[in-house]
């Protein structure tokens, strides 16, 4: 079997064992088939995409209706057993890992589209709804739900909620909270709520905004309501090459620099573009340092305007290869690419981490130095994807999680990267979430009152604590041991930087 | 081609430098280093030189403050520009001035960014941006020239261009914040992707000062649009919200829509091409540009007719109420002068109808009312913002605890539930 970590270092304690009662109650409220606790029906829930962090559940329930969500959630609450939600098991960074003492909660059931609103551009969708799937059914009115995390042909929009999920066209378009309008569900002892409005806003504090990218620790949400924008009339790429990872970099920074907010602009690197190469064919420039992506999106005239425009940048800031897409066709082979980089790096190497922190853009270059030398460091490769608009790096660490100690190294190559992400005024996730596995990296990010502000939030929509227990914000104890283990952590680094 | 400074330049610029500088004098902080304060031509370390607001001697002294109120269990009512006082209901406590900490941190045009102090008046952020050619998309709603930044975030609020440029809210990247423990707390960051931990910093939005003393906040900024046109249309409410619903269903730039009066205002932004080609398609009058930018400015500052309250006038007028709506709800029927905004999403009603009244008919179509201007005779007992009711209200107060647990900032401003044993 794999290297894995048991997950949940912390939370077993303080939870009683009460397995036999709370099967016992849910089974009276939940028909044959939605409750799954035998251990060999648990195994395909015991992660998420993050592999590296097994766990089984003490059940899975999987509700069909709110009545037996209700149930579930009372049940729980009554006995003091942790919940965690689950929607496609997509996740990245461990949001769904399940707890040992709790109930994994499945919304996978709640996949129906309920409104498609073609006047409001609205479509009110229950939560476990694929995000590909809300475009689809927009698309005959000309609509689309615009944020597309890569994942976007399995993950759902509650997991997104949960997430504040992104893409590659977040720069243009926003994130999940741009995009969100309302949240109906429930609270951990099952009570109705609802955050935001089909308004612009809603009364009282905008709670909407703190349950977006909760990661499930605040609240269950079923029902969503997203914005619907109009499909773009056509859309070009441009790829562009760079002899120097500096001047791609650079040209970057410069396109925002000149007033122009393109709909992509995604970047790879060389080992990158040649792992993706060999396995789609995209026809990337494999000579190139870097390779920029940059699409327009708009009316034909709109983008005729603005690709020229480009052009014009990134020929002044140094590319060596420039190539506009003639058709559809050959759009969507250059982002053929980009959107195949996980699969490729899974190609050249048993097993990858792939890390998500961001960056100031003018930063990305140093980054790209940054990572090059760690790579001698921790005696690892590692490939580069980036968002390179919203400077949201994708740095996916090669490793082979058979060897002994390459998942620890990997481990740390990948922390040195989040450390060295907010030493540059970044952050330590841009849109995979926290989960279990960048606590620590939180010690580094905030401060003790700051990780103690957050539990207090966390304390007023969920005071029992059963909702995602361990996950996101460490406890300050947890960063007191992750100190000592790494001494010259324990501080800051640059203790002086103001780090936003 | 319309060339921004871009990164090798951004800040080697003298009016923003000497801005963080006079900024920084006036509060007694360390002056930085030129060298430090700038972004290197080559990419290096971007200024983070300057001293941290946690350590500027004015944040320091609102800390005191707020220790000592602690001490005291006296609450405080903040005070930033002035512009704002009239928002949510009055607050009796001890004046904070909260002005003094200001100044613009840093500002990176390339970045999309921008960095102040909670003191530094909106004006002199947009005058910085507008040298760069980028402005705030939300165009929060100016009450006065001293309104601050530390005021427009408390407040909220969001001009004509929302729809298209998101709300202030959503504009928001990063805070520092003097909570009622008296510590100096940083959320967020300045930049757009971030999703390490929750987003406090945009709960901070709209919070009317209830949460804490905000001491520093980052927004995101957006350039300019190139084109800019302004159709008029004579058309019903019901009929223009019908129509501009149904145009914004299409790829069009549409930035911004007004109606009042029989007349639908509508503005087109974008690429030089696109703002020409809707102007064909969608027909209407053309409004001549300077007084197109007079109409939106007035509208966006409460200087409208229909909007503007006359200094010692206010006693001779009705309420002026703010109802949000789902853009697409036909009119209601509720008597009163009304201006509809936002493609039917925020709509101004002047009215002498009971606040009872005004909110159920909003509340039944999916909105939410509150009395932005309480007119000649404020009915007694009633919030000038529609309470929460059910776990919604709880919650809203337990996190209202969790930020002031002694009850510290601006009570009374805001309608929360009283704490349960």
């Amino acid at each position: 079997m794999r290297a894995s970590h048991s997950a949940n270092p912390e939370a077993a304690p303080g939870f009683p064992d009460v397995s036999a009662q709370v099967i016992q109650e849910l089974q009276r409220h939940l028909p044959t088939g939605s409750l799954l606790w035998q251990p060999e029906t648990l195994a395909p829930y015991e992660c998420d995409g993050l592999t590296a962090y097994r766990e089984l559940p003490l059940a899975v329930a999987l509700p069909s209706t709110e009545a037996e969500l209700v149930a579930v959630l009372q049940t729980c609450h009554r006995l003091g057993v942790p919940i965690v939600a689950r929607g496609a098991g997509t996740g990245l960074s461990g949001g769904a890992t399940p707890h040992a003492r709790g109930v994994t909660l499945s919304l996978a059931r709640f996949n129906r589209i309920l409104e498609i609103d073609p006047v409001a551009r609205i479509a009110r969708v229950e939560c476990g709804v694929r995000n590909l799937a809300i475009s689809e059914a927009a698309a005959s009115h000309g609509l689309y739900y615009a944020p597309d995390p890569s994942s976007q042909i399995a993950c759902t929009i509650g997991g997104n909620v949960a997430e504040n999920s992104g893409g590659v066209h977040c720069l243009k378009y926003g994130l999940t909270l741009h995009n969100v309008l309302r949240v109906r569900g429930y609270t951990v002892a099952g009570e109705p709520i609802e955050f935001g409005s089909d308004a612009p806003d809603a009364a009282g504090l905008d709670l909407l905004a703190v349950f977006l990218g909760s990661e499930g620790m605040l609240g269950i949400a079923v029902e969503i309501t997203v914005r619907l924008v109009p499909k773009p009339e056509l859309a070009r790429c441009i790829m562009a090459s760079f002899g120097d990872v500096r001047d791609a970099g650079n040209a970057v920074a410069s396109i925002i620099a000149n007033a122009i907010i393109p709909a992509g602009l995604e970047m790879m690197d060389q080992p990158m573009t040649a792992a993706v190469e060999d396995f789609v064919q995209a026809g990337y420039d494999l000579d190139a340092a870097a390779i920029l992506l940059c699409e327009s999106d708009g009316t034909a005239a709109e983008v005729a305007e603005e690709i020229e425009r480009m052009l014009e940048v990134l020929q002044a800031a140094g590319a060596t290869r420039l190539e506009v897409s003639a058709d559809e066709a050959q759009r969507l082979r250059f982002w053929s690419g980009r959107k195949n980089a996980f699969p490729a790096s899974g190609r050249i190497s048993p097993d990858y981490l792939c890390m998500d922190s961001t960056i100031p853009r003018a930063r990305l270059a140093d980054m790209l130095t940054a990572i090059t030398a760690m790579q001698d460091t921790y005696g690892l490769r590692c490939v580069n994807v980036f968002h390179a608009g919203d400077g949201n790096l994708h740095p996916l660490i090669l490793f082979d999680a058979n060897d002994p100690g390459q998942l620890e190294r990997a481990e740390r190559f990948g922390a040195d990267i989040l450390e060295t992400s907010v030493a540059m005024g970044g952050t330590i996730t841009g849109e995979h979430g926290v989960g279990l596995e960048k606590l620590n990296s939180m010690c580094v990010q905030f401060s003790p009152d700051e990780r103690s502000q957050m539990l207090a939030l966390k304390a007023a929509f969920d005071p029992s604590g059963l909702l995602n227990p361990g996950k996101v914000i460490p406890t300050l104890q947890r960063c007191a041991e992750h100190g000592r283990m790494h001494v010259h952590r324990g501080l800051l680094p640059f203790p002086d930087l103001p780090r936003f | 081609m319309s060339t921004l400074p871009g990164i090798r330049t951004a800040l080697h610029d003298a009016p923003e430098e000497s801005l963080s500088r006079q900024a920084l004098s006036r509060s007694g902080g360390a002056m930085p280093q030129s060298n430090d304060a700038v972004h290197p031509p080559d990419n290096a370390m971007p200024s983070r030189s300057l001293t941290p607001v946690s350590s500027d001697p004015e944040a320091e002294r609102l800390r005191d403050a707020v220790r000592a109120a602690i001490a005291d269990a006296s609450p405080l009512c903040l005070q930033g520009g002035g512009t704002r006082a009239f928002l949510g209901d009055p607050v009796d406590a001890r004046p904070l001035s909260v002005a003094a900490v200001r100044g613009i941190v840093d500002y990176q045009p390339a970045e999309l960014f921008i960095t102040a102090r909670a003191g530094t008046p909106v004006a002199e952020i947009e005058a910085a941006l507008a040298e760069r050619g980028q402005y705030l998309a939300f165009e929060p709603p100016r009450f006065g020239a001293s309104g601050t930044v530390g005021g427009m975030l408390a407040a909220g609020l969001s001009g004509p261009g929302r729809m298209a440029g998101g709300s202030l809210r959503d504009a928001v990247l990063g805070t520092v914040l003097l909570n009622g423990r008296a510590e100096i707390l940083r959320f967020g960051g300045q930049v757009i992707k971030n999703v390490a931990g929750y987003d406090v910093s945009r709960l901070l939005a709209g919070s009317l000062g209830t949460l804490g003393i905000v001491l520093e906040v980052s927004l995101r900024v957006a350039p300019r649009a190139v084109a800019s046109a302004t159709r008029v249309y004579d058309l019903p409410d019901s009929d223009a919200i019908d129509q501009v619903n149904r145009w914004l269903a299409q790829a069009l730039p549409v930035h911004a829509s007004a109606w009042h009066d029989g007349h639908l205002y509508l503005r087109l932004q974008g690429a030089r091409a696109a703002v020409d080609e809707a102007c064909q398609r969608l027909g209407g009058e053309a409004m001549p540009a300077d007084e197109a930018a007079a109409f939106w400015d007035a509208l966006r500052d409460h200087r409208h007719p229909m909007l503007a309250t006359r200094p010692g006038a206010e006693s001779a007028e009705p309420p002026l109420w703010r109802l949000a709506l789902p853009p697409t709800h036909p009119p209601l029927a509720l008597a009163g002068k009304v201006l509809i905004e936002w493609h039917g999403g925020q709509r101004w009603l002047r009215s002498e109808l009971p606040a009872a009244t005004i909110r159920a008919s909003v509340q039944a179509a999916g909105g939410h009312a509150t009395r932005f201007r309480p007119g000649a005779r404020p009915e007694p007992g009633v919030s000038s913002l529609m309470p929460l009711t059910g776990p919604l209200a709880r919650i809203e107060q337990a996190v209202k605890l969790a930020f002031d647990p002694h009850g510290l900032f601006n009570p009374g401003r805001r309608p929360y539930a009283a704490p349960t044993a």
